[in-house]
């Protein structure tokens, strides 16, 4: 056990751990997907191969290895080539923060919120590198919109985000989580005596993790039926597998922030039964609720257009949380300044 | 004033987002709906004009078909052929041969409303698909008719065995009737004449039989 706990042993173990998590996950996401798609179209969905279907993300992966990684002619083969690693870097970067459970965190930094949404935020530059490299018309209008999407969508997220730090006072995930602990009560996404607009603030986030991961109906980088692929429009193969990873990758990682920051990470709800693997279990279920209500959104909704998507952030997101962010520096404030002088 | 406005707007946008969602889970709560095709197929309507088939007769197990040739009469593009014998102790014809040329056929159905004994109908099979094209330009509808009647027969053991008996028994009542004048010549169509023609003793008593019986047809004619 004591070898187990050994520097080198413990990363080598966390990044295999976290590569396979977000492999699994990134293969069966895909499986659940279309099983909620079929769920919600009232069809079956994938139930041919395996056992109703489960085999599916297997054979998906086998013919997307054995197809050819094609470099189109005149494209930049290098950076071509180095989007796809790019993109599914940062989520790998952003996992390893994330504390699956009060004993489970590949490595824990007091300043872990700040390196979540550093990490978080190059991962556009990556699909922007995609769609320019591909030297393609599609890819490039994709590029300018993914960038355009995620600079405006990153205000409102980071303006909840400070609202949140103000509350607990802390960059520190798992201190985070720990000042939510004692039940669902206590999560701050209740906590309406500190900010009574919590709820929207949760809202918000959601909303723009959304935006952020390019999930519909903000699925401005790969909207189909106007841009073929969007920045993967010149990708086959394992190169548009990685992207399709990285973005299974990110709403994993967006879900578990949401988790941690306004779900109580592995806090148990009821107060009882938190800690150990009781903990990860509860982090797993919340995690998971928040990634099949993705998916619940994204069979519902159609793709909103470009000029409104924007509307919402500069027009409604930003609006709002930044009167959050004040209410809750007056709510905080207030009282002390009130003691002050009376 | 138009903030409260947008606000309201933002609001009722929102609740109409959650309206949607409420629909979709409301939907993915109910059985799915897809007929799993290779594995399962759709039932087709009553009304729904497959090639013509024979009919299975429920109670026997057979073709209704005499082979009166009416359908092949009928249809305009003539891709019927029909065949029948008369078998030992039946009344009427059956079948014994009935290809359609599906090649020719237009599905216009004439064959089936010119049927005196309601042997053919519709057939509710969509799955025609063959490489030989001599499976359609000489469908054997007897032969399926004959698959059809042997998962009738597993079906419906009782009836099968039924059916079987009464034509075995129609058989041998057949057998019965043709025994005395078949004890002398076999197989021989017009009993009398080789009978008196055999033996002289029983053709006597035809004689005085056959005899009145010009005389009074003779007679007949001349009274009319």
């Amino acid at each position: 056990m004591n070898f187990l706990q050994t520097e080198p042993i413990r990363i080598l173990l966390y990044l295999v751990g976290i590569c396979a998590f977000v492999g699994a996950n990134a293969a069966y996401l895909v499986l659940a997907e279309r099983k909620g798609a079929g769920r919600i179209q009232r069809r079956p969905g994938p139930n041919e191969a395996g056992f109703g279907g489960l085999l599916q993300p297997l054979a998906d992966g086998i013919k997307l290895l054995a197809k050819q990684v094609m470099v189109p002619p005149g494209t930049d083969g290098l950076l071509f080539r180095a989007a796809p690693l790019l993109v599914m870097a940062p989520p790998l970067m952003c996992l390893a923060m994330i504390p699956f459970s009060d004993s489970i965190t590949a490595r824990s930094l007091n300043v872990g919120l700040l390196f979540v949404f550093s990490f978080g935020s190059i991962n556009v530059m990556a699909l922007m590198l995609g769609g320019w490299a591909s030297r393609n018309k599609f890819a490039i209008i994709s590029s300018a919109r993914v960038v355009s999407q995620n600079v405006a969508y990153e205000i409102p997220m980071l303006l909840v985000v400070i609202t949140l730090l103000m509350v607990t006072g802390t960059m520190d995930l798992n201190e985070i989580i720990q000042q939510q602990g004692g039940g669902f009560w206590r999560w701050n996404l209740f906590k309406v005596w500190v900010n009574p607009l919590m709820p929207v603030t949760f809202v918000i986030f959601f909303i723009c993790m959304l935006a952020e991961t390019n999930r519909a109906p903000f699925d401005m980088a790969e909207a189909e039926s106007e841009l073929v692929a969007g920045a993967f429009t010149e990708y086959g193969g394992m190169g548009f597998g990685v992207f399709f990873m990285a973005e299974y990758a990110n709403i994993v990682v967006g879900c578990s922030l949401a988790t941690v920051l306004f779900l109580g990470g592995w806090q148990s709800p009821i107060g009882v039964l938190s800690g150990g693997l009781w903990g990860a279990g509860w982090f797993l279920l919340k995690l998971y609720a928040l990634i099949f209500t993705v998916i619940w959104i994204r069979w519902t909704f159609p793709r909103t257009q470009f000029y409104s998507l924007l509307n919402l952030s500069w027009k409604i997101l930003i609006p709002i949380s930044l009167f959050t962010l004040l209410l809750t520096g007056a709510m905080m404030k207030l009282p002390v300044v009130f003691n002050h002088f009376f | 004033m138009s903030l409260l406005t947008a606000l309201r707007e933002t609001v009722a946008g929102f609740k109409s987002l959650l309206t949607g969602m409420r629909i979709t889970a409301r939907e993915a709560a109910k059985p799915s709906i897809t007929v799993q095709y290779p594995h399962d197929t759709l039932k087709m309507a009553d009304r729904f004009r497959g090639h013509v088939k024979l009919v299975l007769d429920p109670v026997t197990g057979k073709s209704r078909c005499t082979s009166c040739n009416l359908c092949v009469r009928a249809c305009p593009s003539d891709c019927l052929t029909v065949e029948g014998i008369k078998r030992e102790g039946e009344k009427k014809k059956s079948v014994s041969e009935y290809t359609l040329d599906f090649t020719t056929c237009s599905l216009c159905g004439s064959c089936v409303e010119a049927c005196p004994s309601d042997a053919i109908e519709y057939s509710k099979d969509y799955n025609v698909v063959s490489q030989d094209r001599a499976d359609f330009a000489r469908m054997d509808l007897l032969k399926k008719l004959e698959a059809e009647a042997k998962v009738w027969a597993e079906k419906n053991p009782e009836l099968a065995a039924a059916a079987a008996a009464a034509s075995a028994a129609q058989v041998a009542a057949a057998a019965a009737k043709a025994a005395p004048s078949a004890g002398a010549a076999p197989g021989a169509a017009p009993a009398p004449v080789a009978a008196s023609a055999a033996t002289p003793a029983p053709a006597t008593p035809l004689t005085p039989v056959a005899a009145p019986a010009p005389a009074a047809g003779v007679t007949e004619t001349r009274a009319t």
